[in-house]
Formats: C-alpha cells, sequence, structure tokens
C-alpha cells in the first residue's frame, strides 16, 4: 500500500534513489543540495541500497565520474546545485553529446554573486543548452515522481540524454510537507534493469566514447543529438502514462490549472505555482477567470502544446525565477513569447522577473500580477520593458 | 481548531527552533492533519537570528511562501526582543510564547504594544530539572502546543514517545527525561496578558 507521510524534499528524492538502487553516485557537497548524497551516503551505510558512492574533489569530478560509470555501462547519478552545476559545465555538454542516460538531482540556487544560496533558477537554466532534458518540480511529491521517471526517460533507445531533475532551494528541498510514496515493488519494475546496448566494458565490442569528430561528421552528430531531444517528447508521454497507471498521479509537459476558459494566465515553473494556484482560487470566487501554466518540461521545450494551451487567453505573464542579462527579459519568457508568435496567438504578453535569491513571493503579489494582466487587457497598461515583483524600493 | 494555523518561531542558530517547527509539524502529521514545517535560511552562524516556520491545515496546502501574519509565534531566546519585531504581524487574536526567565513586568514593554495573549515559559527552569542540560525546544515545543491547540495534550505526548524513540533509539536513556520535560512544560507556560 502507498504510503502518506511528510519528508522534506531532499529526502523524497533520496527515497527515489533508495527505490532505484542506482549503480554508482559520484558526489560533491553544495548547499542546497548536500543532503541528497548524505541520505544516499546513509542507506548505503545502513545496507538499504549497494549504490557505489564516489566522494570526489569538485563537481567537474563528480560529473566526469558520473560520465564515466555511465560510459562504462553503469547507471549513474549525482546531485548538485548552483556554482557546483555551473563547474560541471564542460562536462554537462560532453555527457550529452556522448549520449550517456545520466539523472542529476539538480536543487536550484542562484548563481553568484551576491553570493546567496537560495532559490532561483539561474544555474539550470544558464545549462538549458548543454542538451540536457530538464523536468521541474512544484513540491516533494513531484521531486520524487519526477526522479522515478527520469531513468525511463533518459534510457529509452530513441533517447539516450541525460536528465536534471530539478526543485526549488529551500522551498521545497528543506521544506517538510505531505507526501505519498509508492511501493517498492511496481516501482522497481517500473523502473526496470538498466540494459545498456552499447558500453565500454563490454567484451565482444571495441569503442571509443567522445572521440574527436571532424568537420564532415561533427555536424550529423549533433543533429542526431537534436533528434534525440525530439524523440524525448513522445517518450516522456509515454513513461507518464505508465507511471499514472500505477500510481494514479498524471503527468505531461506542463500543468494546466483552472486554464481551460482562463482570459488571464500565468506561465511559471517550480514553488510558485502553488501560490499561484490559491491566488487563482482566490480570484475564481470573484469571477475574475485567472489560470495558470506550470511547466514542469523545460527541455525539450514543448513550444507548440504551450502555445495551444494559451491561445484563448487575452492576456499571459510569463514569470521567470532567473535574469537573463539579455535585457530582454529571461529564458522562459523568450521561449514562451517565441511559442506564441509562431502559432500566431495573439494574447498581450509580458515577461516578469521574480523571486531571485530566494525573494518571497506572497499570493498576494500573485494576485497583484494577474490585476495588471487584466489591466493589460483592457489597454489601461502598457508594459515596454520587463518588470520586477517584489523588488524593493 | 480552524481550518489552517500558522505559527512562526524565532531563535538563536543553535538553539533548535527549526529543529522544533520541524517536530511540531511532525506530530501534527500524526494526527492527520496537512503541514508544512520549513526554515527561513541566511548566512548560517551559532547564535544569529532565525526564523521557521509551521503551517497546520485540515486541507492540502499548495503556498510555498512564509508567514506574515502569523496565529501564533514562540520567541526562544528573550533577547530576541531587543533585536527583532516578534509581534510583527501577529493576529491579535492569536497568541505568543516566550522563554525567559525574567518577570512580565520587564518582557510586556518590549511587545510593542500587543493586545494578544502572551504566555511566558521559563524553558531553563524545566530543562535544567529534567534533562540537566539546556535544551529550550524541548518544553518550547510543548508549550506551543498548549497555547496554540493545534492538537490534545495526550495525543501530543503519545506521539512525541513514539518520535523520540524511534529518534532515540541508541540512546534510550534519555528518552524518560525529555518526555518529563514536556510534561512540565505543559505546567509551566502562565498566561501573563
Amino acid at each position: 500500500m502507498p504510503v502518506t507521510t511528510r519528508i522534506s524534499g531532499n529526502e523524497a528524492v533520496a527515497h527515489a534513489i533508495r527505490q532505484i538502487n542506482p549503480d554508482v553516485m559520484p558526489a560533491f557537497p553544495i548547499t542546497p543540495s548536500t543532503e541528497i548524497p548524505q541520505f544516499v551516503a546513509s542507506m548505503i551505510s545502513n545496507g538499504e541500497i549497494d549504490t557505489e558512492f564516489i566522494p570526489v574533489e569538485s563537481e567537474h569530478s563528480s560529473m566526469s565520474a558520473t560520465m564515466g560509470a555511465s560510459a562504462a555501462g553503469a547507471r549513474a547519478l549525482t546531485a548538485t546545485s548552483s556554482c557546483g552545476l555551473a563547474l560541471m559545465w564542460e562536462m554537462l555538454y560532453v555527457s550529452a553529446s556522448s549520449r550517456l542516460p545520466i539523472v542529476m538531482a539538480v536543487v536550484n540556487r542562484g548563481l553568484t554573486g551576491p553570493l546567496n544560496i537560495n532559490a532561483e533558477h539561474s544555474d539550470s537554466m544558464g545549462a538549458r543548452d548543454s542538451g540536457w532534458i530538464q523536468i521541474y518540480a512544484e513540491n516533494n511529491q513531484e521531486a520524487y515522481d519526477n526522479f522515478l521517471q527520469a531513468y525511463r526517460i533518459a534510457e529509452h533507445k530513441d533517447v539516450r540524454l541525460p536528465v536534471m531533475i530539478c526543485q526549488d532551494g529551500f522551498i521545497t528541498s528543506h521544506a517538510m510537507e505531505n507526501i505519498t510514496l509508492w511501493d517498492d515493488e511496481p516501482i522497481k519494475q517500473f523502473v526496470g534493469e538498466y540494459e545498456p546496448e552499447h558500453y565500454l566494458l563490454k567484451e565482444d565490442e571495441s569503442m571509443a566514447v567522445g572521440p574527436y569528430a571532424v568537420s564532415g561528421y561533427c555536424m550529423e552528430a549533433k543533429k542526431a543529438q537534436a533528434e534525440a531531444m525530439k524523440n524525448a517528447k513522445k517518450v516522456i508521454l509515454e513513461v507518464a502514462k505508465e507511471f499514472e497507471a500505477i500510481t494514479g498521479q498524471k503527468y505531461g509537459f506542463f500543468e494546466e490549472y483552472q486554464l481551460e476558459d482562463a482570459d488571464y494566465a500565468v506561465v511559471a515553473i517550480g514553488s510558485v505555482c502553488g501560490t499561484a494556484k490559491d491566488a487563482i482560487d482566490a480570484l475564481r470566487k470573484k469571477g475574475i477567470k485567472a489560470g495558470l501554466l506550470k511547466i514542469r518540461v523545460f527541455r525539450p521545450f514543448p513550444a507548440e502544446q504551450i502555445a495551444q494551451a494559451l491561445k484563448n487567453c487575452k492576456a499571459v505573464a510569463i514569470m521567470d525565477r532567473s535574469e537573463g542579462y539579455s535585457g530582454n527579459g529571461g529564458p522562459v519568457g523568450a521561449e514562451v513569447m517565441a511559442a506564441l508568435y509562431r502559432a500566431h496567438v495573439q494574447a498581450e504578453a509580458v515577461n516578469i522577473v521574480y523571486g531571485l535569491s530566494g525573494r518571497d513571493v506572497r499570493v498576494e503579489d500573485m494576485m497583484e500580477v494577474y490585476a495588471n494582466l487584466e489591466k493589460l487587457a483592457k489597454g489601461e497598461l502598457t508594459i515596454t520593458e520587463y518588470p520586477y515583483i517584489g523588488l524593493r524600493k | 481548531m480552524k481550518k489552517l494555523t500558522e505559527i512562526r518561531w524565532h531563535g538563536r542558530g543553535g538553539q533548535g527552533a527549526k529543529t522544533a517547527a520541524l517536530l511540531l509539524a511532525e506530530v501534527a502529521f500524526n494526527t492527520g492533519k496537512h503541514v508544512q514545517g520549513f526554515p527561513e535560511y541566511g548566512p548560517e552562524r551559532m547564535g544569529a537570528p532565525i526564523t521557521a516556520y509551521d503551517r497546520i491545515s485540515s486541507n492540502e496546502i499548495r503556498v510555498h511562501s512564509n508567514i506574515y501574519e502569523p496565529d501564533y509565534v514562540a520567541v526562544v531566546d528573550d533577547t530576541l526582543l531587543h533585536a527583532v519585531d516578534v509581534t510583527k504581524g501577529l493576529k491579535e487574536d492569536g497568541a505568543i510564547l516566550i522563554n525567559t526567565e525574567k518577570d512580565k513586568s520587564e518582557i510586556l514593554p518590549l511587545l510593542n504594544g500587543y493586545k494578544g495573549k502572551v504566555y511566558l515559559i521559563n524553558a531553563r527552569k524545566v530543562c535544567m530539572k529534567t534533562l540537566g542540560k539546556y535544551f529550550p525546544n524541548t518544553p518550547m515545543l510543548a508549550g506551543m502546543v498548549k497555547i496554540s491547540g493545534v492538537m490534545e495534550e495526550e495525543s501530543f505526548l503519545e506521539e512525541m514517545k513514539t518520535s523520540l524513540q524511534h529518534k532515540f533509539a541508541r540512546k534510550p536513556e534519555v528518552l524518560e527525561g525529555n518526555m518529563q520535560a514536556l510534561k512540565q512544560a505543559f505546567s509551566e507556560v502562565e498566561l501573563c496578558h
């Protein structure tokens, strides 16, 4: 029987790792993801899992060791945050282009500076074009469920790409909340054993991983990698469907909350979406048609589906928990706006930056976003730039 | 009990305010509630003011923000009264619980004219009598259960016993002292305003 309990987001991911029992976990500690390798180390020492834990001296090394293990044929993972992810940069591209089905728990924290440890998406958003699949969570339940689905997506023969399972630092990683944990057996069956087709330790097959490619072949390899990312769309939905069959939990590219008939919609990622839902309920009681599109899968980016879901809205606010330093808004804003344009969606659209370095977002803040969307749609407000919310005056 | 109870904890790094908040969420969960227990993190260091929060509700909790208008506030260290506006946003039909060895005449003037109920507890006295060491979060936890009424005293003590038995599986000798500290805290809490 599934059990309802209360744990933090980091514990939830550790529980998923326990149920999967992967082969190798190299890791280097960094707040707020440090607890994940800590929990895993305890589970190993308690004999609950037989994962090989490799303490390394940096994140460049943790990703390198994870890649080595994965290339050798092991099911490998690591965890990181913020500057740790930044130090992996080179290896992120190498792991994706080497088509290694690694899973990484990313506990989102802003990149320095000013030096800060709190929630922001600048770390994983900076890695959005590295070739990794990115899946985000609103709460501990989703972080857990997403992690359980990750290897099925990463290891699928039409995909073979690494996956980041992201959650908001401290806001969900360190908050104790209710959660339902699934039974070990059906989960183990769902995740399955990893049986790679090609790997370095395969006796009767010689191969190289990550060799030089001349210009005459390199572009084809990159195109094949891009195709794999496109294939991931189909696989992500298939895996979600199977997951639903055993847990009853519904997952897709995004969640639509009160969106079907919404005049005013917010597009956002992560824990702020729960806060937005409370605002929507309050607004709906007043007859205001507010809705939410919560992006779960940011890579591959479901552009057509997002545009389709927003096509009847009068005004849309696209919220970024990272500054793009482009002078033109954040990454979620840029992608969603492009999707709307290509699909000829005529809704007013504004990009909002919020929650940098853990700046708190209240239900009241979200109510104000919706109030401004209404004004925007009615022509009572013009927004030329991309506004910040929650900024000190 | 009403649908949603929101609690804010003020302490100093190292005193266990975060642990108390998480323990309260844990025992409330065990009585069938939806809970959220979370700390607000800054540059962590021993002795620096820290804040932690609890939401306890009969319904699912989706909001992910700090608590600005709490129903109850716990102050684990009375020196914070000079440094932090502990009654900020505190509802007037709510209450504040302060750990202090001082008389109410010294404490009440530091509460910015808060009109709601003020409870004091001498956690040091409780701790020294029952534990022989000063762990203020243990009596404060019981005190918060008493003033907030988020659960019955009896079911709280039962849940705590199970939880502590698990936590101190390798140090069973400390169980009794902790249980005594919780029980004595209930009678030590004093309404003074």
